[in-house]
């Protein structure tokens, strides 16, 4: 806080790990998120296997929808590559207007993913419902949150973040970069949550 | 550096522009940071404390009303009808101990406030790699403790399933979908400590992977960053099961879900309304996947400490500092893969319970390799008996019967007859009483001088050391003998409408006196600590122990930023001794004589 600390390899990397503290920071915060996520599949191997029968998903579950979500997240990632792409390219309006898209995906999956909750609830199926709509719930309420954090992220990067474009262009990139790891892990998540819940066949 | 002049009022000055806010509350300074982790886990480690002397008596007189009659007062007709006390009170307490002791004071204990203070300063950095981060860690950790403690005064008190919290019992208890339920806001902060030690976990490795000053090789660590390094390891991947664990179990009791409720489940005479298909036994792999690393979590630092402490105390290097370091590397990996060993007697099956059995008997090896090490570097060593060196060295055999009886319980046929008795109960207590405890005793006692300028009285050190010793063996020693005559842990009663225990149940006043005076013991301390911070003697020297690590290299206190010149490192951390050194110690910053 003071001026007089600076914290060493913020921006650049140390020489013999190649890393800089966030890109470190931010792949043990993945390990970890790997670690919770893990939990969650066990526990829906354990209880499928546990159980006599189990919900094909998509005969409740709506699988247009979910393509949909699946598609518009996997854009965003490559929106989000694109972003940090054109900060190395140097340039903030690209830069902005990708990072924008990324966001506004974010934003379709969530209202879509509400749509599919609500039209859940209409029909009478709850958490408490049974096991499979449980895990649904859990799962991809999770997953909803993780997408919400890194949406805040981005939109403080996209916004009062980016002030730091003018003071230190490197971090920033660095936070991009980091921004976009973490992006990419919450898609990958919904990439093994989609054929999870929705497409495996029941028993 | 070490001839830097005692300057820390001078340096006081320097960070002047600071509020008292910034500096002292929200600070981003890691070494604030560990004296606000530490001064919050102390204070919550006596008070769990109480929780276990308040249940000593219900243990030594059960039945009988608590001589003290304003407690009983204001504790309330709902936990004390009458002065005595109830049986849900009584397994409240038992929970919270529990949860408290671990989970809000020995972890933040060693990890937050000695590993925040020490790491940085270890390895010569300025400051954690992510001090925002740092910060917010104190404070999720905060929250987390301020939810558990605020638990106790909701309707039906605070979890009361064990610290454990198994289900169906846990899921159940009470059965009520509200948020603000003793076990629900358990839950809750649950999330929030992991949430805590998960950021923390992330800035120790971050820092000691990075923030390494100029020369400090892996090999040149000292024994404490590496049990540092391998527990933010455990902390960062064993802990998120228990949060996936917590937020299911949150889902059970808010939403009604039956994540860990089997079919056909009945409650109180009544069949649950619930649709079932859940499975009791998921929360208990989830739940020991990680409270087995959490053992290690516990010991780990505590070892590093004693390490530290010896090699000063003995003049002389650690003896197999490259075992040690694989070892603990070692340990760490094995610790992911014994977690079962607790579920011997869950019907698992024996072809599990043998896999369990022999992780747990092969973990014990690095840990014994620790040990034999530890014991080895006193071989030969001028040992100087000074408070920290006590406890320390008491560590070892206290640590070492704390292992050794760990076996049988790792042994699935041993632990049939042992499994959830008050052997358990000893076992475990040794490992993180007088062990844990202990290690992070004498480091508080050791790192003292380093923190405040002044060090702690070596006479009433001594009397805390010898008290706590002999109390602590007084406390724990006779559960082995109750818990091999097969009683039970969390009896109301401690055992005494039981007919096998009638023999042992004597032990129980013993061992209560013992707890009692065990806190007397922990007044000297506090009266010491307190006294010490204003009124003890200045030390004269910022190395006043002699010491060869980079902390020594600082002023007393240490100023914001740490050091006075950016650190280089030209030696192993441990060179006491050294043949043909002018003295008898080489610290690692000092260059070689050319």
């Amino acid at each position: 806080m003071s001026a007089a600390i600076e914290i060493p390899y913020n921006s650049t990397e140390r020489p013999d790990t190649g890393l800089y503290n966030a890109k470190l920071g931010v792949w043990l915060f993945l390990s970890s998120e790997v670690m919770l996520f893990g939990a969650l599949f066990s526990t829906y191997v354990l209880l499928r296997t546990g159980s006599e029968t189990w919900e094909h998903g998509a005969q409740f579950l709506n699988v247009p929808l979910a393509t949909i979500n699946t598609l518009v997240l996997i854009i965003s990632s490559v929106t989000m590559v694109m972003s940090w792409a054109s900060l190395k390219m140097g340039s903030l309006g690209k830069f902005r207007l990708y990072l924008g898209l990324t966001i506004l995906c974010g934003a379709i999956f969530l209202v879509i993913k509400g749509f599919e909750y609500a039209h859940k609830f209409e029909v009478g199926l709850y958490p408490s419902t049974s096991t499979f709509m449980a895990l649904y719930f859990t799962m991809t309420g999770l997953h909803g949150l993780h997408v919400i954090g890194g949406m805040i992220v981005n939109s403080y990067l996209w916004g009062p973040g980016s002030r730091m474009w003018q003071t230190d262009p490197q971090r920033f990139t660095n936070r991009i970069e980091v921004a976009g790891l973490y992006w990419h892990f919450v898609d990958l998540v919904w990439i093994f949550l989609f054929p999870t819940l929705y497409l495996l066949p029941g028993k | 550096m070490i001839e830097a002049t005692y300057n820390g009022v001078h340096h006081e000055e320097h960070q002047g522009e600071l509020s008292f806010v910034r500096k002292y509350v929200f600070s981003t300074d890691h070494k604030v940071i560990g004296i606000q982790y530490g001064l919050t886990a102390l204070v919550l480690l006596f008070f769990g404390f109480c929780l276990m002397m308040l249940m000593r008596w219900q243990l030594a007189f059960p039945g009988q009303p608590l001589p003290i009659g304003f407690l009983s007062k204001w504790l309330g007709d709902a936990r004390m009808p009458g002065g005595i006390m109830a049986p849900e009170f009584y397994n409240q307490l038992g929970a919270m101990h529990g949860t408290i002791m671990i989970f809000l004071g020995v972890v933040p204990l060693a990890v937050g406030a000695f590993g925040n203070y020490l790491v940085p300063l270890q390895v010569g950095a300025q400051d954690m790699a992510f001090p925002k981060l740092n910060m917010s860690s104190y404070w999720v950790y905060f929250i987390g403790g301020v939810i558990m403690l605020c638990s106790f005064f909701v309707p039906g008190g605070s979890a009361q399933s064990g610290w454990t919290s198994y289900p169906p019992l846990a899921d159940v208890t009470p059965q009520s979908h509200s948020l603000f339920t003793g076990q629900s806001m358990w839950l809750t902060g649950m999330v929030f400590l992991i949430t805590s030690s998960l950021l923390g976990s992330v800035n120790t490795i971050t820092t000691i992977v990075q923030l390494r000053a100029k020369g400090l090789t892996w090999m040149r660590l000292p024994f404490f960053v590496w049990a540092q390094l391998v527990t933010g390891f455990l902390l960062l991947l064993a802990f998120p099961p228990l949060e996936a664990a917590g937020v299911m179990q949150l889902m059970d009791r808010l939403a009604g879900t039956s994540l860990f409720l089997p079919s056909g489940l009945v409650v109180g005479g009544k069949a649950l309304n619930v649709s079932g298909g859940g499975s009791a036994l998921l929360w208990q792999h989830l739940f020991w996947f990680l409270a087995h690393p959490e053992v290690y979590v516990l010991i780990l630092p505590a070892m590093g400490i004693v390490a530290e402490v010896i090699a000063n105390n003995t003049r002389k290097p650690l003896w197999g500092y490259k075992s040690l370091v694989y070892s603990v590397i070692f340990l760490g990996f094995m610790s992911f893969i014994v977690w079962a060993h607790h579920m011997f007697l869950t019907g698992m099956g024996t072809s599990i319970n043998a896999f369990f059995q022999t992780t747990t008997m092969i973990i014990s090896v690095p840990s014994i390799v620790i040990l034999t090490a530890l014991i080895l570097s006193l071989w030969g060593g001028s040992i100087r008996f000074n408070v920290p060196m006590l406890f320390a060295l008491a560590f070892l055999p206290m640590f070492g019967i704390g292992g050794l009886t760990g076996l049988p319980l790792g042994l699935a046929s041993a632990d049939i007859h042992l499994h959830d008795t008050y052997y358990v109960i000893g076992h475990f207590h040794y490992v993180v009483a007088p062990g844990t405890l202990f290690a992070l005793f004498a480091g508080i006692y050791y790192w003292f001088p380093k923190v405040t300028g002044r060090q702690l009285n070596d006479a009433l050190g001594k009397i805390h050391f010898w008290g706590s010793l002999i109390c602590m063996n007084g406390i724990f020693l006779p559960m082995f003998i109750q818990g091999m005559a097969g009683v039970s842990r969390r009896l109301y009663d401690g055992g005494s409408s039981y007919l096998h225990a009638q023999n042992v149940l004597v032990l129980n006043k013993g061992m209560s006196y013992s707890a009692w005076a065990l806190a007397v013991f922990q007044l000297v301390f506090i009266l010491n600590f307190f006294w010490s911070i204003f009124a003890g003697r200045k030390v004269t020297s910022d190395n006043p122990w002699e010491a060869t690590t980079l902390e020594w290299a600082t002023p007393t206190p240490p100023p914001h930023g740490n050091f006075l010149k950016v650190s280089e490192v030209f030696r192993g951390p441990y060179e006491y001794s050294v043949p043909g050194a002018k003295r008898d110690f080489l610290p690692q910053n000092e260059p070689p004589e050319a």
